[in-house]
């Protein structure tokens, strides 16, 4: 078991998501993080799955992905080099005793206070799913009020991924175009 | 040409070829109903309960390969349709359910008879749509349909709100083609994995091919013939499979699984290779995975990718139309007979494979598997189909009827949906008049939608409907008997008069109590106009054999004690049932009964004390 990290390009309509969150649940897939969002492309949303499986899972679960209607593409990220961040607000309380370390711990995760009190300071913090793990851990000592994690996206470096661009919702199709995988178009 | 959105939904459908819709009306469905009456080309078929209409337009698909359509109302006419949905989305069945939804406004609001029917039936359908604009209509219901067919085939919903179907807008169907740039229903197998394969299957020693219903929608049967005969490669059959290959085939070695023949079940745990075919290695056909043909490399053959590792880890993987990805395999595929491993099968069928029970002596009790051989022999010349409900009467049909022809078997078999079988032979009646169909139903599955007989009565159509009678729910009392000490708990069961029943509908019923009439009542029954409800009284406590217990290893099976009048014979009959009281069936537990039981011999058997 292992952590894959999965792109799904969506049509963007009602009904989507929960389609998604349904087939997670129905086949017991291990989700650890899902996030969704708006892509360049009208029409299309982009969300980042990652999961807790072996290799076969990982198949399975592109294959359901798949079999819903309204998925476009699924890439997997995995074993390709890739970028992965996440943003976390972190709500910790401070004293006068305590500001200035907590500002300096800020500074070396090169995060970013974004809110001041005279009790709490809120931090936005960015990086790989584990770095904001890191930063919870050393802020702890401190006392954290509350927490709050985006969840991973995740891109491909490089050019070579050009597919990787969302493709695009066809305005006109025809049944016969369908066959043998044309369904699947691309915008490059 | 402008339209109402009703009458949208019924030329769409007209467009599509349906003649025969399975509905039932309601409130958030009336526009439509009422716009019906403009469309006489295509006939309704008024149902007793909503979960008919959907084995009814099921049993339509399966009989025919054309989708269905089954019709209701919303909220409960939709729920009502959620057990026939799940049953033809298991079994990969085109059909297409229409049904009305509260106005678009009120949506959200918990109308009256409103039920999120799209958010209910999400999982069990291949897709669903929710349609609020009368705009909407016709590309909802065309995507639908190539939904449904197309791929692996399965059941599509359109849930369309009152307003769209009373609100009028221009219609289009050419404006209205299917828009779905996410669909693959097609896939093609990369060059690479065809060379693997042909290598693996030119290298084996004691190869099998496991065919299942994926044969059939690819209309590649006679592909998976050509290749078993070339390569001398022996086939056995799911389920769902049961037709796709002649039973009277050589090559065809009958049934796997649960209640599969003992040589098959024991020839797969011996193979050096699978070839599945169309088929999903269910839990019903491998018995404990762990242990599931561990000696074999495995190529499966299949549609749809999500299938492939699923529950058995495979070789080679060949995703696509069978019929296409056959003929692609076949120049590379070497000619063999492998004599030795048909001869390791051969011998291990023994004298079972040349048992007929019809030489069977008579001891005045009447079996199940008599009766279905019976039928059998008077319909095996005519094109015949026929439907089975579930439970231990669907295995011996499984086991005793030979079907030679794809589609002339039509049963629930993923979801195992008692109640299945009456509605959907009427569908497949409404699929093919100039067959004749018959339903093989327990006592306890048929009252489960037994009103139906009302919709035969009101179309009045021809059936012949085999209830076999033990008055129990014969499967799971088997259950009791070999797993739970003989407790039966809740099976026992009663049920009308049906001669009186059938009678009431204004049908014929006949009662049939030993073998010797049970040939020539169903002669008879065929040469009747309406339909026949056979009310077929036979020995309560017999069992399926053989059994492999859920979860065991597939060639550790229950074998029919010796002594009974069914058992097999030589090698076969081999008595192993694992009981606490050291291989020995315990006498039967009191009978339950009511009044009617009075028909009824003492449920006992004499030869098995
Ligand atoms: C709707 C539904 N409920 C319960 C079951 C569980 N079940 C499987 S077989 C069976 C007994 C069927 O009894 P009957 O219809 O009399 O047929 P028999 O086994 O006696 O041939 C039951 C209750 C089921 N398959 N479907």
């Amino acid at each position: 078991m292992a952590k894959h990290t999965l792109i799904a390009y969506v049509e963007d309509v009602p009904g989507v998501l929960s389609r998604i969150a349904s087939l997670f649940r129905r086949r017991n897939f291990n989700i650890d993080s899902l996030t969704v969002g708006r892509t360049e492309q009208p029409g299309v949303s982009r969300l980042t799955v990652v999961v807790e499986a072996t290799e076969a899972g990982a198949r399975i679960v592109e294959a359901n992905l798949y079999k819903l209607v309204n998925v476009l593409r699924v890439d997997d990220l995995t074993h390709k080099p890739s970028l992965m961040r996440e943003l976390g607000l972190v709500k910790v309380t401070v004293t006068p005793q305590t500001r200035s370390q907590v500002l300096e711990l800020t500074e070396v995760f090169r995060a970013r206070v974004v809110d001041v009190d005279e009790a709490t300071l809120v931090i936005e913090v960015t990086g790989t799913p584990e770095k904001i793990g890191k930063f919870e851990l050393v802020m702890r000592p401190y006392g954290i009020v509350e927490i709050v994690r985006t969840g991973s996206v995740a891109m491909a470096r490089g050019h070579e991924l050009m597919s990787a661009a969302p493709p695009l919702v066809r305005t006109e199709a025809s049944v016969a175009e369908h066959h043998h995988d044309s369904g699947h178009s691309m915008s490059v | 040409m402008k339209l109402t959105g009703a009458e949208i939904i019924w030329e769409c459908l007209l467009k599509e070829g349906v003649d025969v819709v399975f509905g039932y009306p309601g409130g958030a469905i009336l526009p439509t109903y009422d716009a019906m009456t403009k469309y006489p080309k295509i006939h309704h078929v008024l149902v007793r309960h909503e979960q008919g209409a959907t084995h009814m337009a099921d049993g339509y698909a399966r009989a025919s390969g054309r989708v269905g359509v089954a019709i209701a109302t919303s909220g409960p006419g939709a729920t009502n349709m959620v057990t026939g949905i799940a049953t033809a989305m298991m079994d990969s069945s085109p059909i297409v359910c229409i049904t009305g939804q509260v106005g678009s406004k009120a949506i959200g609001t918990d109308a009256f008879q409103e039920t999120d029917v799209t958010g209910v039936t999400q999982p069990i359908t291949k897709h669903n749509y929710l349609v609020t604009k009368a705009g909407d209509i016709a590309r909802a219901i065309r995507e639908a349909f190539y939904i449904a067919k197309s791929g692996r085939p399965g059941p599509v919903l359109v849930d369309i709100t009152k307003d769209a179907q009373q609100s009028t807008v221009e219609f289009d169907w050419e404006a209205a083609a299917p828009r779905l740039p996410g669909y693959r229903p097609n896939h093609r197998a990369p060059a690479a994995e065809f060379a693997r394969a042909a290598d693996l299957i030119n290298s084996a020693q004691r190869p099998l091919i496991l065919a299942g219903q994926g044969i059939l929608n690819a209309r590649a049967t006679a592909q998976v013939l050509e290749l078993a005969k070339f390569a001398g490669i022996p086939i056995t059959t799911t389920l769902l499979g049961i037709g796709v290959i002649p039973a009277s085939s050589p090559l065809n070695l009958g049934m796997m699984g649960m209640h599969g023949e003992a040589w098959v079940n024991q020839a797969i745990q011996q193979a050096d290779l699978l070839i599945a075919l169309g088929m999903r290695f269910d839990d019903r056909v491998t018995g404990n995975i762990k242990t599931y043909a561990l000696n074999a490399k495995k190529i499966h053959v299949e549609i749809d990718p999500s299938e492939i590792n699923k529950n058995v880890p495979v070789d080679v993987a060949l995703i696509g139309d069978l019929r296409e990805v056959l003929g692609e395999l076949k120049p590379s595929i070497k000619k063999a007979n492998h004599a030795g491993w048909w001869a390791t099968i051969k011998a291990q069928r023994g004298d079972a494979a040349v048992r007929d029970i019809q030489s069977l002596p008579d001891n005045g009790h009447l079996y199940a598997a008599h009766v279905i051989n019976d039928i059998w022999r008077a319909t095996k010349d005519r094109d015949t189909i026929v439907v089975t409900d579930v439970g231990q009467h669907q295995m011996w049909e499984a086991q005793y009827y030979r079907h030679e022809k794809p589609r002339s078997l039509i049963t629930s078999g993923g979801l195992g949906t008692m109640g299945f079988a009456l509605p959907a032979a009427i569908g497949a009646k409404f699929a093919c008049p100039d067959k004749e169909v018959w339903v093989v139903a327990g006592d306890g599955g048929f009252q489960m939608t037994s009103p139906e007989l009302a919709t035969i009565a009101q179309e009045k159509i021809k059936l012949n409907v085999a209830i076999i009678n033990n008055r129990f729910l014969g499967m799971v009392r088997q259950w009791q008997e070999f797993f739970y000490d003989k407790r039966y708990a809740a099976t026992p069961l009663t049920g009308p008069d049906f001669v009186l029943l059938a009678e009431a509908f204004g049908l014929k019923g006949v009662r049939v109590t030993s073998r010797s009439e049970v040939a020539k009542a169903v002669q008879a029954a065929r040469k009747e106009e309406g339909t026949v409800v056979f009310d077929f009284r036979v020995e309560q406590e017999d069992s399926v054999f053989p059994m492999v217990p859920a979860g065991a290893d597939l060639d550790k099976m229950i074998r029919r004690p010796k002594q009974d009048i069914l058992a097999e014979t030589g090698a076969d009959a081999e008595w192993q049932m694992p009981s606490a009281n050291g291989g020995k069936v315990a006498s039967a537990a009191p009978f339950v009964s009511n009044g009617g039981a009075k028909h009824f011999r003492s449920s006992a058997k004499a030869s098995r004390r």
